[in-house]
């Protein structure tokens, strides 16, 4: 188990004048599901190319499964499989055959090839469309097919590259039971994605990249508290209180009391959070100001995200 | 069931492998025909036979030969030779839209030989043409035309012409691993393949063209292809002797070895960057 199932150290890649990547680090033990958020062009996808031995890094270096991804391509390509942004799987042939092409490729015998895309087809719900033209497909359907391509030898690291970009809700929620379905056997998955919220329900850790490196790693609570901890958000009846009410509660608790005019919402950053939800309550009484509603919450995944990639100080 | 994949580990294991890959590669374009009989009889099939009909009879009341003999017989060498250059365009398209839908990286991700990508295609872009040659033979045989000096002169005529083929599967998987990022210039592309054939013998004979037309046709990697069929099959040639005509099966041996020489170099090339 001592080794990682993925380390890269100082990863760099320039597309012409372009840095894409600028020494990228990251290190995902074996059988995690670790996510790599990031706005577009943060540089996700090259850094699932480079893992994949698609594309040679201009300096730093990767392994995957223990294996040098330049020296080592053919033992990483053994025990990979890759789900790129395009469900790269062929639009005439059916999904039966996509699947026994791919384990051909594999180097399966044809037998064993023919077994496993049964068994690959049931096991992500395409046994009934087996026989159809992938190009027929839904988005979800063609995905899924995509997993069970990437599927075939049970990889060691499965590598998604914005999996469900471009899917409808139902077509995304199909793709995130699969995804689930695979952590649990055990294969270690590095996931791309920029939305927080798959991040946050797939991902056991997750690492926020922005122009190329790495900004932040931990589970999505870690993340989540580095914005500051929990907030209060109070909604009042008259917006024409706001800025009294803002005042007030500055004065009372200290830290930046942010405003939204239009919801009638004010959110204060609190550290006790029983001590401070009394305190806010009893000074909006005192002051004859009357609240809707009063809530205590954890910060957003999407308020972490946006500090972290933000413009840099 | 778990499945392990397994690596080679010999030098002759390797290039066996290495074949198996290129024929599953292949096999996955015979089962596209098997899919869609269809759009491949409508694609490679159809329209060579359509233009044989189509300069046949209705342009080719109008067309004399240099020289006599029957312009229906001068013609069938020319798209004979024509349906290699429509190949480049198939190759071409094949190849872009791999390279541009991620298929071309799945396999570059698979403990695939990475040589079986580009000659999986190759072979099944020959065996593409020979099919096409072999129907629209059939459709030269319907009107009227039909080879003068043998089945061995034949099988020669048809044996240049396919290496000619193989000559133009480089330049399309060139082209394709080029311009994959744009579809329109693969579009722009293709439109081209009918120029390339107006600039060469297949359907006029050099020797009613100006002069300076005529040098240009005549240098046409396709002329010597087209002018070697001729001989072959015993159809009427329809050019004034010159080097290059008389040595035409020599030329058309050359000819593609050169497009070979220079375009498979610049494929692998090309394929290489893909990880640049």
């Amino acid at each position: 188990m001592g080794i990682p199932a993925i380390v890269c150290e100082g990863l760099s890649k320039r597309f012409g004048q372009t840095p894409a990547l600028d020494g990228l680090d990251l290190a995902v033990p074996p059988g995690a599901v670790h996510g790599l958020l990031g706005p577009n062009g943060a540089g996700k996808t090259t850094a699932v190319r480079i893992l994949a031995t698609l594309l040679r890094p201009d300096s730093g270096r990767a392994e995957v499964a223990g294996f040098d991804v330049a020296s080592q391509a053919a033992q990483v390509r053994a025990r990979i499989g890759l789900a790129g942004q395009h469900a790269a799987v062929d639009e005439i042939l059916s999904g039966r055959q996509n699947l026994v092409m791919f384990g051909r490729l594999y180097h399966l015998p044809a037998a064993v090839a023919r077994r496993r895309a049964d068994e690959l087809l049931d096991r992500f719900g395409l046994a009934e469309a087996g026989g159809k033209p992938a190009g027929q497909y839904s988005g979800g359907m063609r995905r899924r097919l995509d997993l069970a391509a990437s599927f075939i030898v049970a990889p060691r690291v499965l590598f998604l590259d914005e999996p469900t970009t471009g899917l409808d809700p139902h077509g995304r929620n199909e793709v995130w039971q699969v995804i689930r379905a695979l952590a649990a056997s055990g294969t270690t998955v590095l996931l791309t994605t920029q939305y927080l919220e798959e991040a946050d329900r797939l991902a056991d850790v997750i690492s926020v990249i922005a122009a190329g490196r790495v900004v932040a790693t931990g589970s999505p609570d870690t993340l989540k508290s580095l914005t500051g901890g929990d907030r209060i958000d109070v909604v009042l009846r008259e917006a024409s209180e706001l800025t009294r009410a803002a005042t007030l509660l500055q004065a009372r608790l200290g830290g930046d009391v942010s405003v939204d005019q239009d919801s009638r919402v004010l959110s204060v950053p609190v550290t006790d959070r029983l001590a401070a939800l009394a305190l806010v309550i009893r000074s909006l009484q005192d002051e004859n100001i009357t609240a809707e509603d009063v809530a205590v919450r954890r910060p957003t995944l999407d308020e972490a995200f946006l500090q972290l990639t933000g413009p840099r100080r | 069931m778990t499945v392990r994949p397994v690596i080679p580990p010999t030098l002759r294991s390797r290039a066996g492998w290495a074949i198996a890959d290129a024929w599953v590669i292949t096999s996955r374009e015979l089962a596209h025909w098997a899919r869609q009989p269809g759009a491949v009889i409508a694609s490679t099939l159809l329209f060579p036979v359509m233009i044989v009909l189509m300069f046949g009879y209705l342009l080719g009341g109008a067309m004399t030969v240099p020289g006599g003999g029957d312009y229906r017989d001068f013609l069938m060498p020319g798209m004979f030779a024509m349906t290699m250059v429509f190949g480049i365009g198939a190759t071409l398209t094949a190849v872009s839209a791999d390279a541009a839908r991620g298929v071309t990286d799945r396999f570059r991700s698979l403990p695939m030989a990475t040589s079986a990508v580009i000659a999986g295609r190759a072979a099944a872009d020959l065996l593409n043409s020979a099919a096409a040659l072999a129907v629209l033979a059939g459709c030269g045989l319907a009107v009227g035309w039909h080879p003068h000096r043998g089945l061995t002169s034949a099988l020669g005529a048809f044996g240049l012409l396919l290496l000619l083929r193989s000559g133009f599967v480089w330049i399309g998987v060139y082209l394709g691993l080029t311009f994959y990022p744009n579809p329109e210039a693969v579009t722009a592309v293709r439109t081209l393949e009918f120029p390339i054939g107006f600039l060469g013998n297949p359907f006029v004979a050099i020797s009613t063209m100006p002069a300076w037309l005529g040098a240009i046709a005549l240098w046409n990697p396709l002329s010597s292809t087209v002018s070697a069929a001729r001989q072959l099959f015993g159809d009427p040639i329809g050019a004034r002797p010159s080097w290059i005509t008389d040595h035409a099966v020599l030329m058309a041996v050359a000819w593609p070895l050169l497009l070979t020489a220079v375009f498979f170099p610049l494929s692998v090339h090309r394929y290489r960057r893909l990880s640049r």
